[in-house]
Order: C-alpha cells, then structure tokens, then sequence
C-alpha cells in the first residue's frame, strides 16, 4: 500500500532531520545561482549561517515576480548544458516563466507522482488515460511520467476530442484517467449524448482531477457518473507540476510530500505562520531539486494544515482542499469573492448545469455581478415559472452567502464557452482605472 | 386525445428565436401557433405545431431544453364576446389559467390554455358545450 514505505511513514522527528539537512544542501545550491547570489546578499543572510529548520524565516520569500524578473535562467544553479527539460507557464498576466529541470529533479518528480498514484491504488497492471494538455502544462508531462514510472499501461491521449477519448476508454481498457475538473464535467454530458454508461460500459475504478480548484460536490457529481473515486491532486508549475500533495484512500486531505517540500501556512497580510487548522497562504521550499531550488516560494494558494495523524499511516501533513488563490479573489461591491464560493453554492443545486461563469461588469457608476448558470435537460418543465422560481433560488443562495444580490442570467445548456483547456471562470469588463 | 405544446427556453439575445425556427424549418415542421413569454434575460417559447414528436426530437437533438406540455384547445366563437363567454365558464367552475395565448386561422378562432389538470377541465368545458379540438384537429390545423 505505500510506494515508498520507510520515507511515507517515517517518524516525524527523523522526517525533520531529513528536511535539515536537505534544507543546507539546498540553501548551498541556491546560492550557486545569480538571482539568489544577490537576494542572500541584499538581505544579509548567509546561506550557510541557516542551521535548523527555525532559521528559516530570515530568509526572503521568492515571489512570481521574482521569477519574472529572473527569466529565463538566472535561477538556474548549474549550466544550461545540463537541463534536460523546461517548463514555462503561460504568462496570461503577464511575462511568463520557467522552470528547469535537469536529469535528477524529473526523476524526482516522476517519482512523487507515482507514488500518489500507487497510494490511491494505481497498479502496474492499470491502464492509465492521460488526458489533460501535453507541453507546458505540467500537468500532462508529469503524470505521463509518473504512471511510467509506477508501470502503467499509459495512453497520451492529450485534452480534447471527447468522443475518442471514450471510444480509448473502451478499446483499451482503461482504469484509471486524469482530467482537469472543469473538462470531466463536460465529459460527462458527453457519455450522456452518446449513450455511454461509464459504470455498465467502462471498467474505470480511479479519477484524477487537479490544477483548478473545485468543490466537493463537484467531485461526487463526478464520482457519481464515471462509477469512479476522484482524488484531489495539487501542484504547481514552480514547485514542479503535480505531485506535491494528493490525497489518500481516506480522501481527507492531501498528504504533502515533506521530504520534497518544506511546508509553511502564513497569514497573507502579515506573513506570520498561522497555527495548525487555521487558513493561511502556503509557502514552500524544495527540498530535492537541484537544477532550480526555491525558497519560500508564495504560492498564493490559500489552505490549511489538517491537524491530527491520517489513519493511513503516513506521517507527512495533510493540507485541506485549496479554497481559492489569494490572487484570484476579486473584490465587488466591497466583498472579498472567491470564484470557488460560487462554485460550492451552484454545484449543491440539482438544476444547475455543468458549467458557470462569472460576469463582472460596469453598469453606470456601479459594478455588478451575473452569474451565467446553464440549466440541466431534465429539469426544464416548460414552464416559465418554473425557470424563474430556480433563477429566484440560486440568487438567494448566493446572496446567503456573499451578502449581496447578485444577477443570476439562465443560459442555454452547452451555450458557455466549453472547457477543454483550463475553465474561464471569471471574465472581469469592469474599466480599469 | 390530449394535444401537446412545445416549450422552449431561449436567451433574450439576437439570433436565438431565428436558430430554434431553423432547427424546425430544417425537420420540415409547420408552426400552427407561437407565443413568446419574456422574463428579461430569457424566455420561453411556445409552440403549437404539425408534429410535436418530430418536432421535440429535433430541438432537443439541436441541444435546446425543451419540454412537451398538455394543453386545452378550445374552439371559440369568431365574434365579439366569444372569447368572454370561454373564460366565464373557466371562472365559474374556478379553473386558474397558469397560461393561454390565442389565435385565429382561415374561419376558426382557438383559445390555448394551460391548467393543472387538463384532463378534468376538459371534463368541465365539454360538459358546458364548448367545442375541444381534437389532436388530430390542431395538429391538422
């Protein structure tokens, strides 16, 4: 049941003293590099003055800007001859950046992945459809790599195309798929159009769903139609891709990888740590990367550390399911809105479609919000009442819940913007000052 | 023996009337009768039509919601009153209309109506000599 079983379950204490010691070796590296050369310098810190795992916190945090700023190599602690792979993000707001990984640090990765997949039950013997983008998503190229590493019969069968990836599904035998959420929600209206019944047709035992946050209804919406468990995986390109906290059997939290990252929970305001259970940004350090070690990367994740041991043995910290990114919270009519709030809400409504969109607009001196929600077949009775007796509830279900009304526009089923990449879920037109 | 309507939910933007009309041009459909309700954002269509099951079929295929809805046909009086003396007696035997919409075609005037239960005012409208058209009577209209 554990891929690796002397490092999952390692006692804490012997856990800590593996992360000192990677923590110097890591350090000494970073300071290899131009960009942490000069940022240990301008803070006064010397990267072999930092002992123990406390000393941390005198070192500066590596922000996306920082990153920005240092593109393409100057992160880089060993010659560009020596990367075997990059990976860049898509630099939607702005410059992108990469990542670099030499010999040692892909195998690294693959490793983890594949040791969160063994933990949910992933075997040799599986067939594994990878369906999620290839290229600079992490996410293609890291699980591909992680279910060869674990043995796995590995279809690349990249994003799109949702009538072939079913009819892979049936020719090949697959057991096992990994999918961005918002594109296993379509997929479902898809086995609905083509008459595909997953659980009588398929023999799907196992679903990854990662890189954008999603509810827990969503989850059991999709565990209901596929006949499969879903399992939360988190990750991000800077910290690799996935493969940094994936949940167990238990499905109660992430167990975040300690022996790979160095996991710190801060308030985002004033960037002390929050205790155990309490919501901070997650702020990590690699711990097993060599072509590109980060310290103190602010993720801008918002999470918390579940407190107490998981039943399943492993000793690394559980984090609980991200509630949004400090960065993609907007602000109207002066609340705080984090897309996933709205996403919880409209999920737990039967009627509700499988797609949603946030619309932020100007109306005068005022902005407003409309949440475009697409009505399901079977509920559409006709009626006009009908429609507005169910536009009248999730309006008051959100205003519960944000505290203002906002606008509640019923679309047409599939008249969104489909989602075979990563979902739009918030389209702000507000002006700009 | 009961008739049907089609009922189509629709956003108020342009083009999307044109693309639920187009789907039934292109399955060969005749339109007896269309109401549009309007609920700002969106709206519902309705429609009397030749052939509510092709016509269901096609929409649906064409990825519109849509549902099928027993309605009342009543034929009325092409006169002054005639309408009047319809709903007099759908008052007096306290029958609410959720809906209606009527419309006149060659010499025949046919009030729509949409009740709770259909099958008992047909009952009712019967018992109080009013004329029902047939499925076969609207469809054929």
């Amino acid at each position: 049941m554990y891929w690796e079983p002397h490092l999952e379950t390692m006692p804490r204490a012997r856990l800590r003293e593996l992360q000192r010691q990677r923590l110097q070796a890591t350090l000494q590296r970073a300071a290899a590099s131009a960009y942490y050369q000069r940022m240990f310098q301008e803070a006064g810190v010397a990267a072999d003055r930092i002992e123990g795992l406390e000393d941390l916190r005198r070192l500066p945090f590596t922000t996306k800007q920082h990153l920005r700023e240092g593109y393409p190599f100057e992160f880089l602690t060993i010659r560009k001859e020596d990367v075997v792979r990059l990976h860049s993000s898509s630099g939607t707001t702005g410059q992108a950046t990469v990542v670099c990984h030499n010999a040692h640090d892909l195998a690294m990765w693959a490793n983890l992945i594949a040791r969160c997949m063994y933990m949910t039950g992933a075997r040799p013997a599986d067939v594994f459809q990878n369906m999620t983008g290839y290229g600079m998503f992490t996410g293609g190229l890291g699980f591909h790599y992680g279910a060869e590493r674990l043995g796995m019969l590995t279809v690349p069968a990249g994003a799109g195309n949702s009538k072939r990836q079913i009819k892979f599904m049936q020719d090949f035998g697959t057991t096992i798929l990994h999918a961005i959420p918002s594109y296993a929600l379509h997929l479902l209206s898809v086995f609905e159009e083509t008459g595909v019944d997953p659980k009588r047709d398929l023999r799907l035992k196992i679903a990854y769903l990662g890189a954008e946050p999603y509810s827990e209804h969503t989850r059991r919406r999709v565990e209901a139609g596929l006949g499969a468990k879903v399992f939360n995986s988190y990750g991000l390109s800077e910290m690799s891709g996935p493969g940094v906290a994936f949940e167990c059997p238990e499905q109660n939290g992430m167990h975040i990888w300690e022996d790979a990252y160095l996991v710190e929970v801060l308030n985002p305001t004033t960037l002390e740590p929050v205790p155990d259970g309490e919501e901070g940004e997650l702020v990590l350090t690699t711990l097993d990367r060599e072509a590109m070690p980060l310290i103190r990367y602010r993720t801008r994740d918002l999470t918390a550390i579940l407190p107490g041991a998981c039943p399943c043995g492993r000793t690394h910290k559980r984090i609980a399911r991200i509630k949004g990114r400090s960065d993609d919270m907007f602000i109207i009519k002066g609340v705080n809105v984090f897309p996933m709030q709205v996403e919880t809400l409209l999920m737990s409504v039967p009627e509700v479609g499988r797609n949603y969109r946030i619309l932020l607009e100007n109306e005068g001196p005022m902005d407003t919000m409309t949440v475009q929600v697409e009505v399901q077949h079977e509920f559409f009775r006709g009626d006009i009442k009908g429609v507005k007796a169910l536009q009248q509830r999730i309006t008051a279900a959100l205003k519960g819940e944000l505290l203002f009304t906002p606008k509640v526009a019923l679309v047409e089923p599939d008249s969104l913007p489909k989602s075979e990449g990563k979902a739009v879920r918030v389209v702000d037109r507000r002006r700009k000052e | 023996m009961i008739a049907y309507q089609l009922s189509v939910f629709a956003e108020n933007r342009p083009g999307r009337l044109d693309h639920i009309t187009g789907v039934l041009a292109q399955a060969n459909i005749n339109i007896r009768a269309i109401k549009i309700s309007d609920l700002g954002e969106h709206g519902v269509v309705k429609m009397l039509v030749d052939d509510p099951g092709s016509a269901y079929r096609a929409l649906k295929q064409a990825g519109l919601l849509v549902s099928q809805k027993e309605i009342v046909a009543v034929a009325v009086e092409d006169r002054p009153g005639g309408l009047h003396d319809v709903l007099q007696i759908l008052t007096r035997q306290r029958v609410n209309v959720e809906d209606s919409y009527g419309f006149v075609l060659r010499d025949r005037a046919v009030l729509v109506i949409e009740v709770a239960d259909v099958a008992e005012t047909m009952v009712l409208l019967k018992a109080a000599g009013l004329h029902l058209l047939s499925k076969q009577e609207i469809y054929a209209l």
